[in-house]
């Protein structure tokens, strides 16, 4: 039961051959018996998910059932629901319990599936190691002798899927956060266009750039999630008016034809040749599938990091000033004055990584530097985005790695941030340049999963989904489990 | 350029935050390390690039003018830390 799809696992629930308080049962027991390895939950909702799974049950019973119902799943503990605590993986909201549901939730509720609870993460989705979560670091349920980092900030969730403690979760991305621990658990994560899913509930971190999406073991299944979390949203004025088209329908198109660009700039000697070789043998399953590469030239690249630097830390800045300790979040005792009040909540309340990004944004936006940083960086930013729109004159579609490495060691990375903040290096543009992008699992180097990743042209995920389904028909990295998870 | 540990506790106070006195030397470094990192940016030549502020350039919708909210005030301060007779309560402001 644990390796089965959606699909499957809809089609067992509808014909009887067992039901929603089974299989959320059967999860809530492993997440029981197996997540003190993991620490991939902050939040497990037993109770509730118990009433929902009868719920979905009774609507079973009557005939009422559509593909999700009574389908369990995790979300990233980054998305409001309503009546269950919220954190963010932070101390600030350690005690939060939201007075209503982000539009994702919402939607997966109305869908009728079945809430397991809320996933780790790296504190307000900054980090790419989930080392930064106040809840404490996730475990990657692939650690060999060394205890693994699951990446991040989306950690929680990606372990969580990749130990089979839910079918599928959800997760954010603002600069890799979906991809990278996608990348490193051996899983399938989609990071969609910018506006395609409401952030409407999702607790932001840098508005330009986040973005919700679904993190599941295939391309099918997170197709039927994106299902569910995409479209327009009037409680979200960024999100945009456009069609959502039908993605499982799409799944199965030939890839025939289909133009593949590989850019230069990621495939140069810095590249582990590891790395390369498995690239180059998914190039070859793609190729023999019709697939047509060519190399394409992203000049401006390298800049996607100085420029993420500062644009995620300056809005950062801006959409945590809301945590004042007033109205909701962490207050610190005995305030002798307002400003003792703001100024001790907030420290007490943040951890490390988010007040050195609060500081360095608040710097950036500070009086005579704006136009130095923020400016530069925003017109930095539409000359990455102007890169991609050339390369997309001459491919449909962009392959890359997806991480500069496979999991790396819990403490590996040092003291210094910088060491951390070079780990996004490949997915960190397609967040600058709003565009959707896939990370799905494509060889293992000593045992440990390595994702690729497909960047679509805006609004092209049906199209990023489809060949990496015609990757998964053809090969079986997908659905490689890792040791010790199964019952 | 290079951050004092002055400029730290500067914009820490814009920010809100209190920073340890033990803290600041580490801080400033990784702030410097960062910034050093953020610098490369003045190299590149942006004469006449339009900042991007949205990735479709598109621009903020408007809404009817209408009520479309309930009050749902005591749900709403259920969560705040402290509050009386539906206000937020803060340490006095004015003596």
């Amino acid at each position: 039961m644990l390796d089965k799809s959606i699909k499957e696992l809809s089609e067992g629930l509808q014909s009887g051959a067992f039901s929603s308080v089974e299989l959320t049962q059967r999860y809530l027991d492993r997440i029981t018996r197996l997540d003190s390895r993991y620490n991939s939950f902050v939040t497990v909702d037993e109770a509730s998910a118990m009433a929902q799974a009868k719920a979905a049950d009774a609507r079973i019973a009557k005939g009422e059932a559509t593909l999700w119902t009574g389908i369990p799943l995790a979300h990233k503990d980054v998305f409001c629901t309503d009546g269950l605590r919220t954190t963010c993986g932070s101390r600030m909201l350690e005690n939060f319990v939201p007075p209503y549901d982000a539009t994702v939730t919402a939607n997966f509720k109305q869908a009728g599936a079945v809430c397991l609870g809320k996933t780790n993460m790296d504190e307000f989705a900054m980090g790419s190691s989930n080392e930064n979560s106040y809840f404490g670091k996730v475990i990657n349920p692939w650690s060999d002798e060394i205890e693994r980092v699951p990446g991040g900030s989306s950690g929680g969730s990606a372990a969580a899927v990749a130990a089979r403690l839910a079918p599928v979760a959800t997760g954010t991305d603002t600069g890799g956060s979906i991809r990278q621990p996608a990348s490193f658990c051996g899983i399938t994560g989609l990071k969609p266009t910018y506006g395609r899913v409401s952030r409407y509930g999702m607790i932001a971190y840098a508005s330009s750039l986040d973005q919700g999406g679904p993190m599941a073991r295939s391309a099918e299944d997170a197709a039927l999630m994106l299902q569910v979390m995409a479209g327009h949203d009037p409680k979200d004025s960024t999100s945009i008016k456009q069609d959502v088209p039908d993605y499982a329908a799409a799944l199965e198109q030939s890839i025939k034809g289909l133009r593949i660009g590989l850019p230069r700039e990621f495939f140069n000697a810095q590249l582990d040749s590891r790395i390369q070789n498995i690239l180059q043998d998914a190039i070859k399953v793609l190729e023999a599938q019709g697939a047509i590469f060519s190399e394409v030239s992203l000049p401006n690249v390298e800049l996607g990091i100085p420029a993420y630097y500062v644009i995620a830390p300056a809005e950062c800045s801006a959409n945590l000033s809301r945590f004042d300790g007033v109205r909701y979040g962490h207050r610190c005792e005995a305030p002798e004055d307002l400003m003792d009040l703001y100024m001790r909540s907030r420290s007490e309340g943040f951890g490390d990584e988010v007040q050195r990004r609060i500081l360095i944004g608040t710097y950036a936006l500070s009086a005579g530097y704006y136009d130095a940083y923020y400016g530069k960086a925003q017109q930095v930013r539409r000359l990455i985005k102007n890169d991609y729109v050339n390369a997309f004159g001459n491919v449909d579609v962009i392959l890359s790695p997806t991480t500069p490495s496979t999991t790396f060691g819990i403490g590996s990375k040092g003291e210094d941030p910088v060491q951390m903040y070079l780990e996004d290096i490949y997915t960190i543009t397609t967040n600058l340049a709003g565009l959707p992008g896939i990370s799905l699992p494509a060889g293992q180097i000593d045992g440990l999963p390595i994702g690729m990743q497909l960047t679509g042209n805006y609004f092209d995920e049906a199209r990023i989904l489809n060949v990496a389904h015609q990757f998964q028909n053809a090969t079986d990295w997908h659905t490689q489990a890792p040791h010790g998870i199964h019952d | 350029m290079s951050f004092s540990s002055d400029d730290i506790k500067n914009v820490a106070t814009l920010a809100r935050l209190h920073v340890d006195e033990e803290k600041v030397e580490k801080l400033g470094q990784d702030i410097n390390n960062i910034l050093a990192l953020v610098d490369q940016l003045k190299a590149v030549d942006t004469t006449g690039i339009e900042p991007m502020a949205h990735p479709m350039d598109a621009v903020q919708i408007l809404r009817a003018d209408e009520v479309t909210e309930t009050d749902q005030r005591e749900k709403f301060q259920a969560c705040a830390p402290a509050t009386e007779e539906g206000l937020y309560l803060v340490p006095k402001v004015i003596e």
